[in-house]
């Protein structure tokens, strides 16, 4: 049963991707397509968590081939989690999209390549998650990679193009470092199957062991945006399209995360590192969130508070012990929901708004309560206050700290903790500041002030502008065409990219819009779900920790791949 | 076996040059420089199958004389992705060429902007209130209480910081 479910995250996916590409014609049937198969996929990742709860871990073999020769793909309790929390995440993102590109007019090009790509990608994240050898792992890594380049510079305006450059001259680096490190593995050990890999590497010379080790750790902290390797999120993720940026904090880190737990647990149990692992999530959660403070930008912000909880993630793995996996795992799960819903709100507050910087929102309590609420559940969420699951993450984690108990531990504590207030702080002042200030006294230049910052991570897309907002009397509008010529000309000074017109366009009064219902109604049910975790933290908890002993144990894995004869 | 000592110089010698030109502004360089990193990284997997042997094809070499044939299909799979990534890349080159005449990694304006702001925190103060430096990028007061020139000489208010 297991050998026919476990291949189909990454086959239907696939599949559906070349499905798509062939009625790129028609939007509606491309929609449809896509929209079905992230459900199966779902509903598949759910019938492998359920079954692995049940069974433990299963190892399929691709194509026949007996374990050490062939390709295996491996279903335990942590990656058939990992799954189901990335396909649900997956399907919102995607009808977030649908629900944009009908309201935008669907005959916008970038899209007929977005469904494809978005299919890919799903297919690179189950692949990452199932892979049971390393290069399984990089391939699944390169998959997701590739689609993301296409999807983060979807459109090619100027600023994209520059974060998008940013973003992939980082991930190839740390595709090549990856790639050095499977081949050094390799040389080592003469085998590739992750199994295998965890009883050879054990009988290597200390010195060696921690050389692999350190290699494959640059690379997934580099992917996982661990400090100091962090520099490249939040220069890259806010230029995107909102429901592309929303999938990207979502999936992509959690992926590199997903790979440090396997190569600390599975490769190398020892905790070789886990002193130089406590540190760097020390300095990324601090770093991360004193960053996302100085921002005055709703995306940047945050950005820099997604580096900043990988340090949380990172923080459990390092502690080593069952309760500290456990509230890792728990953790990513509540971290995946969270931070997608969040960017899918920044999107709709461009839409409502007309930017995404706090200076030039304000208001939007009033004009839109709906609005104010998805921003507010989530951001308290985020922050870690009681009734939500980032309380309940932050707690495990910090009681698995003080547990443990030495000196490293009880500072990564207390970072935790300050941590959490400032992102409270940082959450808080977007609240304060684009919800509840009242709206600038000056509607025409704000306006265009608006526009013009909308124009610069959405180029090609008109700005939004709330009705009644472009009021054309005299010398307003004098004012407001000056500003347009500012915007028109700072662009020239930047790069040169194609905004200046929506600008101009708003500036001289286009008409407001309502935010398109299924963009609404969808972030609504991401939030419910991120609310939902709440509700079933106890047996998601549960089964966090019986993942997390799993991983202690490796038996499971272990057996699953080799079965009992092979283990010599 | 014998160790050689071509192919670890030929490595390390690729990385250095492919890690300087990486780290250029130049995107055609940054671009030359990921390839020599490519070739050095394949021929780091090469040298990891061991010593030199023959063709691994059953019924042509016994198998203790082939050469360790997975290094090879490892260096296929990853020559292929490096293929597709440098089209990408290549792509991504000519439309910043396009777009700006320019082949540079770009400046993060909003980072500079965050980075030049004054010591007192200008996101809790009304940026009426401000000098007129710095207050955000486009905020349209800069522009007031100036004479009324032509809508195209308005002067950068902030041209010093790029």
């Amino acid at each position: 049963m297991t050998g026919v479910l476990a291949p189909l995250p990454v086959l239907l996916p696939l599949l559906g991707a070349a499905g798509t590409l062939l009625v790129g014609r028609h939007p509606a049937v491309q929609r449809a397509l896509s929209v079905t198969v992230i459900v199966a996929v779902l509903g598949v990742s759910v019938a492998l968590l359920v079954r692995a709860d049940d069974l433990g871990a299963t190892a399929v073999s691709v194509g026949g081939w007996p374990v050490p020769l062939g390709v295996v793909l491996v279903v335990d309790r942590l990656s058939a989690l990992m799954l189901v929390v990335a396909s649900a995440v997956a399907l919102g993102v995607l009808l977030f999209a649908v629900g944009q590109g009908s309201a935008d007019g669907s005959e916008r090009t970038p899209l007929s390549v977005f469904h494809p790509t978005f299919l890919v990608l799903v297919a690179g994240v189950s692949n990452a998650f199932l892979a049971g050898d390393l290069f399984n792992l990089y391939v699944g890594f390169e998959i997701l990679l590739m689609a993301s380049y296409v999807l983060l510079t979807l459109g090619g305006t100027a600023p994209r193009i520059r974060g998008g450059i940013t973003y992939v001259v980082v991930s190839l680096t740390s595709s090549l470092v990856f790639l050095a490190g499977i081949g050094l593995v390799y040389a080592a050990t003469g085998t590739v199957n992750m199994a295998q890999l965890a009883v050879r590497l054990g009988e290597l010379p200390e010195g060696t062991q921690l050389l692999l080790q350190s290699v494959l750790l640059i690379a997934f902290c580099i992917k996982a945006a661990v400090f100091p390797l962090s520099a490249w999120l939040p220069d890259s993720y806010p230029t995107a399209p909102a429901p592309v940026t929303a999938v990207f904090a979502g999936l992509l880190t959690k992926v590199g995360v997903y790979a440090i737990i396997r190569t600390q647990t599975l490769l190398f149990p020892g905790g070789a590192l886990d002193g130089v692992l406590m540190w760097a999530a020390l300095a990324t959660m601090l770093i991360g969130i004193l960053g996302a403070v100085a921002q005055t930008d709703i995306r940047r912000i945050l950005s820099f508070t997604l580096v900043s909880h990988i340090g949380y993630m990172v923080f459990g793995i390092s502690l080593g012990t069952t309760a500290g996996l456990a509230g890792a795992i728990f953790y990513v799960a509540h971290h995946i929901a969270i931070q997608t819903t969040l960017f899918l709100v920044a999107g709709l507050v461009e839409r409502q708004g007309g930017s995404t910087a706090v200076d030039r929102l304000g208001g939007l309590a009033k004009a839109s309560p709906v609005l104010a609420v998805l921003y507010f559940v989530p951001a308290m969420n985020l922050a870690g206050i009681p009734p939500f699951s980032g309380f309940i993450g932050k707690l495990g984690l910090l009681r698995a700290g003080v547990e443990v108990g030495t000196g490293p531990a009880l500072v990564l504590v207390a970072g935790g903790v300050v941590t959490s207030l400032l992102t409270l702080l940082a959450v808080s002042r977007v609240w304060t500041r684009a919800f509840w200030r009242p709206r600038s006294q000056e509607p025409g230049a704000d306006t265009a002030d608006a526009a013009a910052a909308d124009a610069g991570p959405d180029g090609p897309e008109p700005a939004t502008v709330p009705a009644g907002r472009a009021a054309d009397d005299g010398p307003t509008a004098r004012q407001a065409a000056r500003s347009a010529a500012w915007a028109r000309h700072t662009e020239v000074a930047t790069a040169a990219h194609p905004g200046a017109e929506a600008a101009e366009e708003s500036a001289t009064g286009t008409g407001g819009r309502p935010l398109p219902r299924v963009m609404v109604a969808t972030t609504g049910a991401m939030v419910a779900l991120t609310v939902a975790l709440t509700g079933i933290a106890g047996p998601l908890y549960g089964l966090a920790t019986r993942a997390a002993a799993d991983l202690q144990e490796r038996t499971s894995y272990l057996d699953a791949v080799l079965g009992d004869g092979e283990r010599s | 076996m014998t160790p050689t000592i071509v192919l670890p110089v030929l490595i390390g010698g690729l990385y250095a040059a492919g890690v300087y030109l990486l780290l250029d502004r130049s995107l055609t360089r940054v671009l030359l420089g990921f390839l020599l990193l490519g070739n050095a990284t394949n021929l780091l997997l090469l040298s990891t199958g061991g010593a030199r042997g023959l063709a691994p094809i059953l019924g042509y070499a016994e198998p203790d004389e082939m050469s360790d044939p997975l290094p090879q299909a490892l260096i296929l799979t990853a020559i292929v992705i490096t293929f597709g990534i440098t089209a990408f890349v290549l792509a991504m080159i000519h439309r910043s060429w396009r777009l700006s005449r320019q082949e540079n990694v770009g400046t993060d304006e909003e980072d500079r902007r965050v980075a030049a702001r004054s010591g007192t925190d200008a996101d809790e103060l009304d940026p009426d209130d401000l000098a007129p430096e710095d207050r955000p990028a486009g905020h349209a007061d800069g522009l007031r209480g100036e004479p009324q020139a032509p809508s195209d000489d308005v002067e950068l208010p902030r041209a010093g910081l790029r």
